[in-house]
């Protein structure tokens, strides 16, 4: 089966049960996206199939052929890190790192959803205009869980990224 | 996890066919694959329905909304018409999982998924509902989380959606299609199947019965409100939740509609509560007469007794926002 991860096509063979995770670091090698609970409950395992953030633990890997697949290796790199992963930086967004490509994944896509005006449960009236308010922020980002709390700075860093686009 | 064989559907008349026997569907898998991951689910079968044609939502000539089985629950929170008209949809979909979850988690997926008792997950405790005639864990074991209404000896686990509450409340339709070719239309209060003695079947569809579409009558009149209440702020499943439509004119109540999450192995909804507050003036006396009817069957097994008087609140509560009434 062919899949297409940070714009590279890959033909992989691969037992029917493997999980997109599993497949991305294990067969393909990126090891950026974590393992945390397996269960769709932590949000380590974040990463975008056609710009949408999913936990990559619950979807089969047989189930994407032909999707686009991005994962925390294909939204920057060590020498040209995306705005999100600067900002992580900046306000020190993590402490022991596990669980930051997946905030970092979900927080850029959470920005896109936001963007297009979708409301959350916090949202005041689902209509009216929406500002990505530090509330908003944590309730869109409550699938992603940090055991170290960093949430603070977290939420700080999005908020910068947040603050620049609109 | 166990083996399985797996056959990607290429229509809906053929997602039928692969699922003659003891094919599953697999849509977005966020239930699914959770639960055969703990071999709780173990189908022989997956046929993967993600890439059938049933992800619109469209206008209905009647003024209502049509959803594709396959719509999103991000999208389905996020669409215009929904929020415009049917408020209490987006809401109970935005109070349910994250957003990780609801841009996979699919419509027809989301109205099937399975309890979340403790007892069903653990595959060392009995559970009637995963091994029937095993017994239920739950009963004199932990449950806070469990059914207050409806339940039986056999089983008193709680069906998990929010956006299932908020459908019960809006006389939801939900749309099939047979491995002979035939379709039906289900009223969601005919869906769902309380425990009784067989709390492994827990609704009327038939061994590869697709659900294809949920149809949503014209909007009722009135405010709508979802009011959950849970453990944690977000990101958790409903203790107790209420979708509640209620009109109100000349200061009396001229309809409303409550459905109920968290009290039952279904989404709850009791024609006599409502019948009891069409009317009224709003307010506490009311509110109480209604809140009373909803309960005067209700039995807590311990550690959920508190949902009893919390059930009362939520529903007083919602009802003071949406009808007003405060003293």
């Amino acid at each position: 089966m062919r899949l297409t991860v940070n714009g590279q096509s890959h033909d992989v063979e691969f037992d029917v049960r493997t999980s997109l995770l599993d497949l991305l670091r294990e067969t393909i090698g990126l090891t950026g996206t974590k393992k945390g609970c397996d269960h769709g409950q932590c949000g380590a395992c974040t990463i975008l199939v056609n710009g949408r953030r999913i936990n990559s633990c619950l979807t089969l890997a047989a189930m994407h052929e032909g999707d686009e697949i991005t994962t925390i290796e294909g939204l920057g790199s060590p020498d040209g890190l995306s705005p999100m992963q600067e900002a992580f930086f900046e306000h020190d967004g993590y402490q022991c790192g596990f669980c930051t490509p997946g905030q970092i994944v979900s927080a850029t896509a959470m920005l896109e959803e936001a963007g297009k005006g979708w409301p959350s449960h916090v949202s005041a009236s689902l209509e009216g205009e929406m500002r990505l308010t530090p509330e908003e922020i944590s309730e869109r980002m409550s699938g992603n869980l940090c055991r170290c709390s960093a949430y603070p700075n977290i939420n700080d860093a999005i908020a910068e990224v947040a603050g620049g686009k609109s | 996890m166990r083996e399985f064989q797996f056959a990607r559907a290429a229509d809906p008349a053929g997602a039928c066919s692969a699922a003659a026997g003891a094919g599953r569907f697999i849509a977005g898998g966020t239930n699914l694959l959770d639960l055969m991951k703990l071999e709780i689910e173990r189908p022989e079968k997956l046929v993967d329905i993600s890439r059938l044609p049933l992800d619109e939502v469209e206008e209905t000539p009647e003024g209502g909304l049509r959803i594709g089985a396959l719509v999103p629950n991000a999208d389905l929170a996020a669409h215009a018409a929904v929020r415009m008209r049917y408020p209490v949809l987006s809401r109970a979909l935005l109070a349910g999982a994250s957003g990780q979850l609801r841009n996979k988690a699919s419509t027809g997926g989301n109205l099937l998924q399975r309890t979340r008792c403790y007892y069903f997950y653990d595959t060392a405790m009995p559970c009637n509902k995963r091994d029937p005639g095993s017994g239920c864990g739950a009963i004199g074991g932990f449950n806070r989380i469990h059914a207050i209404l409806g339940a039986s000896d056999k089983c008193i686990a709680t069906h998990p959606s929010d956006m299932a509450v908020a459908m019960r409340a809006l006389d939801a339709q939900v749309e099939t299609l047979k491995g002979d070719g035939s379709t039906r239309s289900i009223a969601i209060s005919e869906l769902y199947r309380l425990p009784g003695d067989t709390p492994e079947i827990e609704n009327v569809l038939e061994q590869g019965e697709l659900i294809t579409h949920v149809v949503l009558p014209p909007p009722p009149p009135g405010r709508h409100a979802y009011r959950k209440v849970r453990d944690r702020a977000s990101y958790a499943f409903a203790l107790v939740s209420v979708a509640a439509i209620v009109a109100v004119e000349d200061g009396r109540i001229t309809s409303a509609r409550l459905a109920f999450g968290g009290l039952a192995h279904m989404p709850w909804r009791d024609p006599a509560v409502e019948d009891l507050l069409v009317g009224q003036a709003p307010g506490e006396e009311a509110f109480r007469r209604a809140a009373d009817k909803l309960l005067e069957n209700a039995r807590g097994y311990g550690g959920n007794d508190f949902k009893i008087p919390l059930a009362r609140r939520t529903l007083m509560a919602t009802l003071h926002d949406i009808a007003g009434g405060r003293a």
